[in-house]
């Protein structure tokens, strides 16, 4: 009796748990495949490299990835000198030249990103986003599949998610466009995918949905870059534990065999 | 002064100067523990495994962390993202301040079960309730520091009920910000007591279990330890049992650190804090819930204090209460075992505390302002009415004439 009980008040705590994550407006994105996922998951490093793409063709324009390196990129399968390359390709303001100005001939001093730099954001601050984008802010991506409930399902969901026309009688005002997923359905973004938005090196067709995938695994990676050793140190480590506790166990048993 | 009986000549040098070996001896090795404990006990020795871990991630995660409004969740992700294993103390450190919460609260049911807070246990049974709010607050801070959204509009929020203090509320608000919000200066104290607490509460449990040794350990049967043959010493016996179950703990615990670590935690907190934008609800930590539940509750004034005061008081009642429940349980029976209907009580009780965490999770709408409210009176019900009656009202079972006449009957339960 007392272990029926205790099971269901376990299982009540993980549902009074699950339950105060999962409260909120739009529909629910629906549970999608990612190879991230469960105690194996891995990613897939083509597809990082295509999410990549995605990310810098098209997300770039708007939004910042301010936690990201570089370098990093080497962990995702670019050689280093394709790093190197990658960033020299975005301007940073200089320090101070040699006579200690840092604006000549009214223009501000640039150099070139290193490869130790992070991810050159496309405007100089929020107002500058905000200007750029009829008064909606862009937010950072860089941790964005970990800030959203069950983010990799949601992020797909959104960018899949948009409706040509509202819904008869939605009030959809001026510069907002209507997606399904978002909270309150009226989203600032213009739905920046589409069939065929990047054209992939590797020759993967390029449909929305495969974009859409690519830039979703991109960003779980940006969110969660210690995942695979995470996961390859876990299961190490609790069938470690799992041998030892078993140990303890036959040990316990062995010293306990006279009491009683 | 200690004549002292180790053969090893260092060890006899200096036991016999500072007898911190025959303090070994009689508290971790000779100490007679009842021989009929069952697994709850373990839950003790588990949540001191679990301080020490917490101790030693925070130190190493302290020496990375940045506790600057503008500086703090970028300094955090930097320890997720550059620091060696950096992302392997963090969630350490995240998924055992949940973990504490999980072993302390069995911990306490196990006492209120077997009855483990009634004489000669009161001062034990007190400083516990010294160290689930040393741990409270603790936690609150902590949560603060990595300054996500709920860092902040928790902070906010919860420091904020102090204005509910007649007269001088809001100067004490003012006073704990440092200012006039949650801003710079109440992060940098919120870590320097964050980092302070931990050795408080290393301090009472060293009291707590002071107090443990002079009175011993209760047991299943609830019945005192009559004579050496109800006891076994604490080595190897409990000692292998510990280790065992801290075995099975640590499995538990790990797997969430490897494979959902942010089980625990809000999405929100992924956010940076932006005083801005109030999030769309504003959520405790699971392990508060039951207690916000409670705070919330009152939405309605009680005689002449109003209903944001009243609230607060019964959220710190709540636990403060908890310290007289010895005077309270007036049953001459220490374990639920041989009480029959206490033992329905104390299951109803555990599930109310249940639903209290569950709508605590909830938008403050019905029903479940309506649900809340039912859980709140009953929660104190169950110990200013029921408990009280119950221990008068009813017939305990006859009590075992000792511990090993209880188990020579049965093993098990
Ligand atoms: C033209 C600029 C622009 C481009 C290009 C763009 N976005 Fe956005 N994005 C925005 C704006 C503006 C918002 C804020 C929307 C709002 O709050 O209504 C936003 C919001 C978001 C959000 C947050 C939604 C939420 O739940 O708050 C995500 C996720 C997102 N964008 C992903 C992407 C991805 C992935 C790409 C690239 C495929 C992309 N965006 C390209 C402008 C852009
Ligand atoms: C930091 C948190 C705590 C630590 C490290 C701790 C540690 C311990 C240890 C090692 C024991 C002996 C083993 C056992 O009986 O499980 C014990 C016993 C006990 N603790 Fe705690 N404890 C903590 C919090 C609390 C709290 C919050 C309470 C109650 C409010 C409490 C009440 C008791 C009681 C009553 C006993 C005696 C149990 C018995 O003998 O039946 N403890 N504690």
């Amino acid at each position: 009796m007392r272990k029926i009980i205790l099971s269901a008040a376990a299982g009540f705590v993980l549902l009074a748990a699950g339950n105060a994550f999962a409260a909120g407006g739009a529909a629910v994105p629906p549970a999608k495949d990612w190879t991230f996922q469960g105690i194996f998951g891995k990613f897939d490093r083509d597809q990082l490299k295509r999410g990549y793409q995605v990310y810098k063709d098209i997300c770039a324009g708007c939004h910042s990835l301010r936690l990201v390196a570089y370098r990093n990129l080497m962990d995702i399968g670019f050689t280093e000198d394709e790093v190197k390359d990658i960033a020299s390709e975005y301007q940073l303001p200089a320090p101070p030249n040699d006579d200690g100005d840092t604006i000549v001939d009214g223009e501000r001093l640039m150099r070139a990103a290193k490869p130790s730099d992070h991810f050159v954001s496309p405007f100089a601050n929020e107002k500058a986003a905000r200007v750029a984008n009829a008064g909606a802010y862009p937010p950072d991506l860089s941790l964005m599949v970990k800030a959203r409930k069950k983010g990799p399902d949601y992020i797909y969901a959104l960018l899949t998610g948009y409706k040509e026309e509202a819904p008869e009688g939605f009030a959809l005002n001026e510069g907002m466009y209507y997606n399904e997923y978002f909270p309150g359905h009226q989203i600032a973004m213009a739905p920046p995918l589409m069939d065929e938005s990047v054209e992939y090196e590797d020759g993967t067709p390029a449909t929305l949905d495969q974009h859409a995938k690519d830039i979703v695994t991109f960003l779980a990676w940006t969110a969660s870059p210690e995942l695979e050793a995470r996961k390859s140190m876990g299961i190490k480590v609790l069938l470690f534990l799992v041998v030892l506790t078993a140990m303890f166990y036959a040990l316990k048993r062995r010293i306990w065999s006279d009491v009683h | 002064m200690s004549t002292s009986s180790f053969n090893n000549p260092v060890v006899k040098w200096i036991d016999e100067r500072l007898p911190v070996f025959t303090m070994m001896q009689h508290s971790a090795v000779d100490y007679p523990t009842p021989k009929n404990l069952n697994y709850w006990w373990n839950f003790g020795s588990l949540a001191a495994f679990v301080l020490v871990i917490m101790l030693l991630t925070g130190i190493f995660l302290a020496m990375s962390y940045t506790p600057h409004v503008d500086h703090a969740f970028v300094s955090v992700e930097r320890i997720m993202r550059d620091v060696n294993y950096g992302w392997l103390l963090r969630y350490l450190h995240m998924n055992g301040g949940s973990m504490f919460f999980i072993v302390v609260y069995i911990h306490m049911f196990r006492g209120m079960y077997y009855g483990s807070y009634k004489a000669p246990r009161e001062i034990l049974w007190i400083v516990g309730v010294f160290l689930i709010l040393a741990m409270m607050a603790t936690a609150f801070m902590g949560y603060v520091l990595p300054w996500g959204q709920m860092s902040f509009w928790g902070a906010t929020v919860i420091t904020n009920l102090f204005s509910a203090i007649p007269l001088v509320g809001q100067e004490i608000v003012t006073w704990l910000w440092g200012g006039f919000s949650v801003d710079n200066p109440t992060l940098n104290r919120f870590f320097s007591l964050h980092y302070l607490l931990p050795f408080v509460i290393v301090g009472l449990v060293v009291v707590h279990v002071w107090a443990l040794h002079t009175v011993k350990s209760n047991n299943p049967t609830g019945v005192d330890i009559k004579g050496p043959e109800d006891t076994i010493p604490f080595h190897p016996y409990y000692t292998i049992k510990d280790f065992y179950g801290i075995g099975l703990f640590l499995i538990f615990y790990l797997a969430f650190v490897f494979y959902a670590p942010d089980f625990f935690g809000e999405p929100d907190n992924y956010i940076e804090a932006n005083p801005m934008v109030t999030p769309a609800h504003i959520v405790p930590e699971w392990y508060f819930l039951p207690f916000y539940a409670i705070l919330r509750a009152f939405t309605f004034d009680v005689l002449f204090i109003p209903a944001k005061l009243a609230g607060v008081i019964a959220m710190f009642a709540s636990i403060i209460l908890l310290a007289v429940l010895p005077w309270l349980d007036r049953s001459k029976a220490r374990s639920a075992r041989f009480r029959p209907m206490y033992k329905w009580f104390f299951w109803i009780f555990v599930l109310d505390c249940l639903v209290l965490g569950y709508i605590g999770a909830q938008a403050a709408e019905e029903p479940y302002v309506t649900i809340g409210q039912v859980a709140t009176f009953y929660y104190f019900a169950h110990l200013l009415i029921i408990v009280p009656l119950v221990s008068k009202l009813e017939n305990p079972r006859p009590l075992p004439e000792s511990i090993s006449a209880a188990v020579t009957k049965s093993d098990s339960e």
